[in-house]
């Protein structure tokens, strides 16, 4: 859909825009083992940051470092248990400047 | 004796108003907020309705950092490569007392948390709230990610937006149901100020604000485009389950906008400066939690207090007003020595007599008609349809009457004249 004039930029470039301070601790985390017997795998699709990769053995590689801290996975998960959710300690996390 | 009589959770709009409200009627009053700064943690759909200032900041828009002010207002039906857009100017509302601005909340909400600082709150940054502290089942306090981060307070205030644990871990909320939310994505696109007043056709420090229907496919939604000072924001806000079954990413849907030919001329050449991303709580009046406990009130977004309603799309004003309503509240309750939820239900009559519970009672049924087939997919290219049909010159052959194009379009888009009629009865019973 991307014109000449206007050419679409690529997801890293999208997500290089933002600032995230990471903190050592991962602040959202995931048991690969429950979501192997996940068929939907809404959080791959619906993530805004695409931080839900599916992997070879059916389970789900997930990164929390560059994280909209938004909710969006832990709500459409179907699986109980799969997803683990908190927010980051304080003053890390992402940091918005002209949102 | 607590730490302080008063402790809010979040530094956003309702965090900041509940702070302000609180110690200016003399509570001692704890502004918690994770982010390093208030508002680092928040985006928004990019429009805020001041009017809810006026009472408590006398003036304010001579003071708050605003982008532009809105004086023209569109509301643009999508279909295929067509839109038609209903266009409206309002030049008073580019003068005091203005009516909607457009602002970075990083900016705005650092603002509003700066009058409750200077009105005497304590405003602690980078700092988590993790969970309540509770004596039986009245809130005490909360805890924090801080070494000996208890703090201890007659009231706690959640201000913590949409995801909000603390009313979670209070038992404030029914179990969640992903149906009542979306989620918004957006950029922030660089353009100089000329290129934009030229654009856009608005000079000074007016702006506009784009409201959009039928492009987001599938997936129940809308998109937006507004103008800042030197900026765009460009963004989706998309209903939750049917973007996690739809299987397609929420940038492809982005990109598609922003490539759709009566969008891509208003962006081109644009840089992005920022994108974005957040939950919003969508369904309104209906998923409101219980608003108040012993020791706890719960307000803004963490009280799903956000008017997505097609029309109307407002939250920052929904934050300030309530958060204000508790804050007040809270600090009668405290001066009574009464902080029960018997003591604190100031908090629902201050609601309930203005536009906060009003508003959102009366549009209760809007956010379903919103995201209706009708609203969503039918009535956007029914109504380009119609324009298509109406103004393609089809010489030699005779014009069609309007009535027959309007019939052939609802046809073709499996609309009936019954549900047409019972659905357009519904929206004026909603809106009206």
């Amino acid at each position: 859909m991307s014109t000449d004039s206007y050419p679409e930029i690529s997801f890293e470039t999208r997500m290089s825009s933002v600032e995230f301070r990471v903190h050592e601790r991962a602040h959202i985390t995931v048991d690969s083992k429950i979501c192997a017997d996940c068929s939907t795998r809404g959080c791959i699709t619906a993530c805004p940051a695409n931080l839900f990769v599916s992997t070879a053995d059916g389970g789900i590689l997930f990164n929390y470092e560059l994280c909209f801290e938004c909710g969006t996975c832990y709500m459409v998960c179907n699986e109980e248990g799969a997803i683990s959710w908190s927010y980051p300690e304080g003053g890390h996390g992402v940091v918005f400047h002209s949102s | 004796m607590p730490d302080f009589d008063v402790i809010v959770v979040g530094a956003g709009p309702a965090g900041a108003a509940a702070a302000l409200e609180a110690a200016r009627a003399g509570r001692s009053v704890c502004l918690l907020e994770r982010g390093p700064y208030p508002g680092s943690k928040n985006m928004y759909g990019g429009v805020i309705y001041g009017r809810v200032l006026d009472t408590l900041i006398p003036n304010w828009w001579e003071e708050a950092p605003i982008q532009r002010w809105v004086t023209r207002r569109s509301t643009m039906l999508m279909a295929g490569d067509q839109a038609v857009t209903v266009d409206y100017r309002c030049s008073s509302w580019g003068e005091a007392p203005y009516n909607g601005a457009t602002a970075f909340r990083p900016e705005f909400d650092a603002w509003l948390a700066s009058k409750a600082e200077a009105a005497g709150a304590v405003l602690i940054c980078s700092t988590t709230a993790t969970g309540l502290l509770r004596d039986g089942t009245r809130v005490v306090g909360v805890r924090t990610d801080r070494p000996d981060g208890d703090l201890t307070a007659q009231v706690v205030i959640c201000c913590d937006g949409v995801n909000s644990f603390l009313a979670k871990e209070a038992g404030l909320y029914p179990p969640s149901d992903p149906a009542n939310y979306t989620l918004g994505v957006k950029e922030t696109i660089l353009l100089p100020r000329e290129v934009i007043d030229e654009r856009f056709a608005v000079r000074g420090d007016h702006g506009v604000d784009i409201e959009i229907l039928g492009c987001t496919g599938e997936v129940p939604g809308g998109g937006f485009l507004y103008t800042n000072a030197e900026s765009l924001a460009v963004g989706l806000v998309l209903s939750l389950p049917k973007l996690a079954a739809c299987g397609r990413r929420p940038e492809e849907m982005l990109a598609e906008l922003k490539a759709h030919s009566a969008i891509a001329p208003l962006i081109e050449g644009g840089q992005v400066k920022e994108y974005s991303a957040h939950v919003i709580p969508e369904a309104g009046y209906k998923m409101m939690p219980e608003l108040i406990g012993d020791g706890i009130l719960v307000a803004g977004d963490a009280a799903a207090m956000c008017l997505a309603a097609g029309i109307w799309l407002e939250g920052v004003n929904f934050a300030i007003g309530s958060g204000a309503a508790a804050g007040q509240a809270a600090a009668r309750a405290v001066q009574r020595r009464d902080t029960s939820s018997a003591g604190l239900q100031d908090y629902r009559r201050r609601l309930d007599s203005n536009f906060v519970m009003s508003d959102h009672r009366k549009l209760r049924e809007a956010p379903h008609l919103v995201m209706s087939d009708l609203a969503q997919q039918q009535l956007p290219r029914i109504a380009c349809g119609v324009m298509e049909q109406l103004f393609t010159v089809t010489n030699p052959d005779p014009k069609p009457g309007l009535r027959k194009i309007i019939r052939g379009q609802m046809k073709l888009n499996n609309l009936k004249l019954r549900d047409a009629i019972s659905q357009g009865m519904k929206a004026l019973r909603t809106f009206g």
